[in-house]
């Protein structure tokens, strides 16, 4: 959902309600083999967001009796990364450029049925229901996903220019949130888009110099250990990030291992 | 009972005197002192990381299934600091003078000035983690304004500032982890705190995927927990972020303060129907370009592009002329809100009010046009250029509001209203953050003492990180220096044993009454009865309506709650149970407190109490103290008045005209 600026078509929506027929995949914790079961779910506005619709189902499965689906989420404005969501076979559903919670009904017709998984990925067991262990990216994190500065070590901020371009790819890149999209959307599972993403955040700045070769390689060793795939470079991951991390990320990320492999110190 | 430990001295020389003669702590006694931080968000990473660094073995622990998910990441709009770096004559004083000023001259000046003084090294220890702000062509740091203030202090990355911050504050922390001095223990939510002859000495939290209960001993106790807002239900909180933390150590002897100074932000999309599950914001950095306007007809069906200029109202720079659309937020939101109650609203549901880029769009056209030394554009052509400056500074913050909305805001104006966005209340706490439980501290949002009755924009990232980066080492060595004696006790300890009793007890309570209504249903009713009661206005009448409606919800909840599930499985229904029934006990506590303040200040406006021209109306003679109350039993609350006392400012009436 991108706008055309040049584009001055009126865009106003118009609100309708719909009966939908919602497949989740319900699994009772990580030792179950698990399962897919059909809900009918029915008058739910074209206003509402994707998990507030599911709220509406659980909320009647609630009272019937039942229990409700367990899904990860949060923030609810697309920014915290903690909900997921295989909707239709595509991570984080149809929109571009979105987050499950982001994603609203108007995106449906009355009468669809939505199939709805967790992310599949054997780095990312299921824990129940919706929810998956993404612990393996802060264990990528702490294999060097950082600048090693102690607190009270800083000089003035301003004592370091950094040329705008530089900050701002920095920054783009740095918008990753975690969510885990790229790794579901791939088919060999890998996450390099992920890893890239943290890596070329801080190889662009000049606070990331010093430890710019030992990162790039405890990172990608780490990642290899979590059981993530390889990459082979289909696109898959960028065309599903939520916050459009670009997969010339993944170049960058490449050039600093090879690099680092060929003139590493150690 | 109420000691803040506020060094002598002048204002200036309190935080260098006693940064100069608090106790330390050598390293090898660090290492054997433990310290438990409860929440990872900014306050609570960057003190886990910055205690790990120093030497102490942390235990770190959060609700989300990692630390980089606490709601500090949804902060948009930027975090202020006294740098003048754009040489518009800030200082250390005039951000201090702001945030007391904005605070409606119920804050700490002690407190406060801390906080203007460590305000630059908080930008310089983030942009040394690498954390990407806003930058200039010449490579330097960029700022903007924020309201209730009249320079521009605010650093940025983008609209996504807190994002940026709160990744820099879980690196650290991760770095740590990696060096052995922090454990973490994700999707946990702490239960109980643990005392041992009066002082905190553990908790008691609940591992969520296996629903176990867990003992954890610390010689202190952290909580870094964040705020209570959505005790209102609909808040731009996330849908996890609870009091219950603070609840249960406000249960257990620490004394909650100003528990009704709660923030209302005037600029959120609407609520779009009884679907809603929470509200989102519209950062203010938006009110730095957009113009804020009702119609001047009441009942005023026509679309806003057909409303032309002369019948609009811009009401905010009509009524306050030299801060125009920055005010602070309090008045901003109390003012749409007076103009929706008089049928000026807009949109379906009348409680909406415009806020409007045309104005920025073409101005920065015109820049953008001159730029190229063209003056032969059509307005057409300058609006397709100011567009794209626009979507430069704003653009995820456009594209948030379409895919909620559904309309394009570059076409028509966003339609906007006040939401709950931020607590200023929180447990009370002194000089060194500590509560009036003996070891345990509280900081950030959970505590109440630097915002006074309104928060101004660009201070809750400052005060979180000011808290957990530069104040708790200092202060946490000072009192811990004195159990370097202590060695960590086993939690066999019976007062383990009995705290893990009453939580467990609890659960099982509550799992018992397998009542009809959900959890959900009780939480919509609570936050209904605290947003018309003791929301942005509020009466004696209202007020006393609202303790006996919360009291008989909570005696309908504990009787008709329905939990599917069981104890020893993840249950999110359970987690919120318990989160709903502390937040119902929370409400009642508002509004006695919002009832025992008999003035109008900041966020909290009282009716009965306003002048001539509907402002807020204080009472310096009789409510300039700081309202701690002490939990007794069930209903029943002994206030205790830390007087505040201004030494430096003149408080006065508060005046943005």
């Amino acid at each position: 959902m991108k706008f055309d600026l040049n584009n001055d078509k009126l865009y106003r929506m118009e609100h309708y309600n719909m009966n939908l027929t919602v497949k989740v995949w319900r699994q009772k914790n990580s030792k179950d083999k698990g399962g897919f079961v059909s809900y009918p779910v029915n008058n739910i506005s074209s206003e509402m967001s994707f998990l507030e619709m599911i709220d509406v189902l659980n909320e009647k499965l609630i009272v019937e009796g039942g229990e409700p689906i367990a899904f990860d989420h949060d923030c609810r404005e697309g920014i915290c990364g903690n909900c997921s969501l295989y909707i239709n076979g595509k991570p984080h559903g149809p929109w571009k450029a979105n987050t499950t919670c982001q994603l609203h009904m108007r995106a449906f017709k009355d009468g669809d049925t939505i199939v709805v998984e967790p992310w599949r990925a054997g780095a990312f067991p299921v824990i129940k229901d919706l929810m998956v262990d993404r612990s393996a990216f802060d264990r990528i994190i702490q294999a060097g996903g950082y600048i090693s500065v102690n607190t009270g070590n800083a000089v003035d901020g301003n004592s370091l220019p950094i040329n705008k371009d530089l900050a701002d790819a920095s920054f783009a890149a740095a918008m990753c949130i975690g969510c885990g999209a790229c790794v579901a959307a791939c088919k060999n599972s890998s996450a390099m888009l992920f890893l890239s993403a943290k890596v070329s955040h801080l190889a662009l700045l000049p606070q990331g110099e010093p430890e710019r070769k030992s990162r790039v390689m405890n990172m990608v060793a780490q990642m290899d250990k979590e059981g993530f795939g390889a990459c082979t470079n289909t696109g898959a991951c960028e065309a599903t990030c939520p916050k459009e991390i670009s997969i010339t990320n993944i170049a960058r990320l490449n050039k600093e291992y090879l690099f680092a492999g060929l003139t590493s110190d150690k | 009972m109420l000691d803040a430990k506020i060094p002598s001295g002048s204002l200036d020389d309190k935080w260098t005197d006693y940064k100069g003669h608090c106790k330390l702590v050598n390293p090898a006694n660090k290492r054997k002192l433990e310290v438990i931080v409860v929440g990872t968000g900014l306050a609570g990473a960057s003190a886990a990381a910055s205690l790990g660094e120093l030497g102490y073995k942390v235990k770190a622990f959060c609700y989300q299934d990692s630390p980089r998910r606490a709601h500090s990441i949804a902060a948009q709009g930027g975090i202020n600091a006294a740098k003048n770096y754009q040489n518009d004559g800030d200082s250390v004083f005039r951000l201090f003078y702001d945030t007391i000023k904005g605070g409606d001259y119920r804050a700490r000046e002690a407190n406060v000035h801390r906080l203007a003084e460590v305000s630059g090294n908080i930008i310089d220890q983030c942009v040394a983690q690498g954390v990407p702000f806003a930058r200039e062509y010449g490579g330097l740091l960029s700022n903007r304004s924020f309201g209730g203030t009249q320079v521009q202090r605010t650093f940025y990355a983008a609209g996504q500032t807190g994002q940026q911050l709160l990744i820099g504050a879980y690196q650290a922390l991760e770095r740590q982890v990696a060096l052995g001095n922090v454990k973490m223990y994700p999707r946990h939510e702490m239960l109980e705190v643990v005392k041992i002859d009066d002082k905190a000495r553990g908790i008691i939290a609940r591992n969520l995927v296996s629903g176990e209960l867990e003992r954890h001993f610390g010689h202190a106790v952290l909580l870094c927990t964040g705020g209570y807002g959505n005790v209102f239900y609909l808040s731009t909180n996330a849908m996890g972020s609870n009091v219950t933390a603070a609840w249960k150590a406000h249960k257990n002897g620490a004394a909650f303060a100003n528990p009704c100074f709660t923030q209302i932000h005037p600029t959120c999309i609407p609520v779009s129907g009884d679907h809603q599950s929470k509200l989102t914001l519209m950062s203010e950095s938006l009110r730095n370009d957009g113009r804020i306007w009702v119609p001047k007809k009441k009942n005023d069906e026509r679309k806003a592009i057909d409303i032309p200029e002369e019948e609009r109202d811009y009401y905010l720079e009509r009524r306050y002329p030299a801060f125009g659309n920055l005010v602070p937020r309090d008045v901003a939101s109390r003012a749409a809100k007076e103009r929706c109650d008089e049928g000026y609203g807009v949109g379906t549901s009348k409680q909406a009010v415009y806020l409007d880029f045309a104005d920025a769009i073409v101005r920065y056209g015109k820049i953008e046009a001159g730029k190229e030394g063209n003056d032969s554009l059509s307005i057409e052509e300058i609006i397709v250029l100011g567009k794209e400056v626009v979507k430069e500074k704003y653009g995820n913050l456009f594209d948030m509001y379409e895919k909620i909305t559904g309309e394009n805001p570059y076409e028509f104006p966003m339609r906007i209203y006040p939401a709950v966005h931020y607590t200023m209340g929180g447990l009370w706490v002194d000089y060194e953050l500590q509560t009036t439980v003996k070891g345990l501290y509280c900081l950030g949002e959970a505590n109440f003492s630097d915002h006074g009755a309104n928060r101004l924009g660009a201070s809750a990232l400052m005060q979180g990180l000011a808290d957990g980066y530069f104040v708790i080492p200092y202060t946490l060595g000072n009192n811990l220096a004195e159990d370097i004696y202590s060695k960590a006790i086993e939690t066999t300890h019976p007062a383990f044993a009995a705290a893990e009793k009453v939580a467990s007890e609890r659960i099982e309570k509550l799992m018992s009454i397998k009542g009809k209504q959900s959890v959900e249903s009780f939480h919509k009713r609570l936050g209904k009865i605290i947003w018309d009661k003791c929301g942005m206005a509020r009466s004696e009448e209202g007020l006393k309506e609202a303790i006996a409606a919360v009291q008989a919800l909570k005696a309908e909840f504990w009787s008709d709650v329905r939990i599917p599930g069981e104890i020893n499985e993840m249950n999110p229904e359970l987690d919120k149970a318990n989160r709903v029934a502390d937040f119902i006990e929370l409400g009642e506590l508002m509004c006695v407190d919002a009832l025992n303040r008999n003035e109008s200040c900041g966020g909290h406006f009282r009716e009965e109490y306003q002048t001539e021209d509907g402002e807020a109306l204080r009472d310096d003679v009789n409510y300039m103290y700081v309202a701690a109350w002490e939990y007794k039993a069930e209903h029943e609350w002994t206030l205790h008045k830390e007087p505040l006392v201004y030494d430096v400012v003149k408080p006065s009436q508060r005046s943005y005209k």
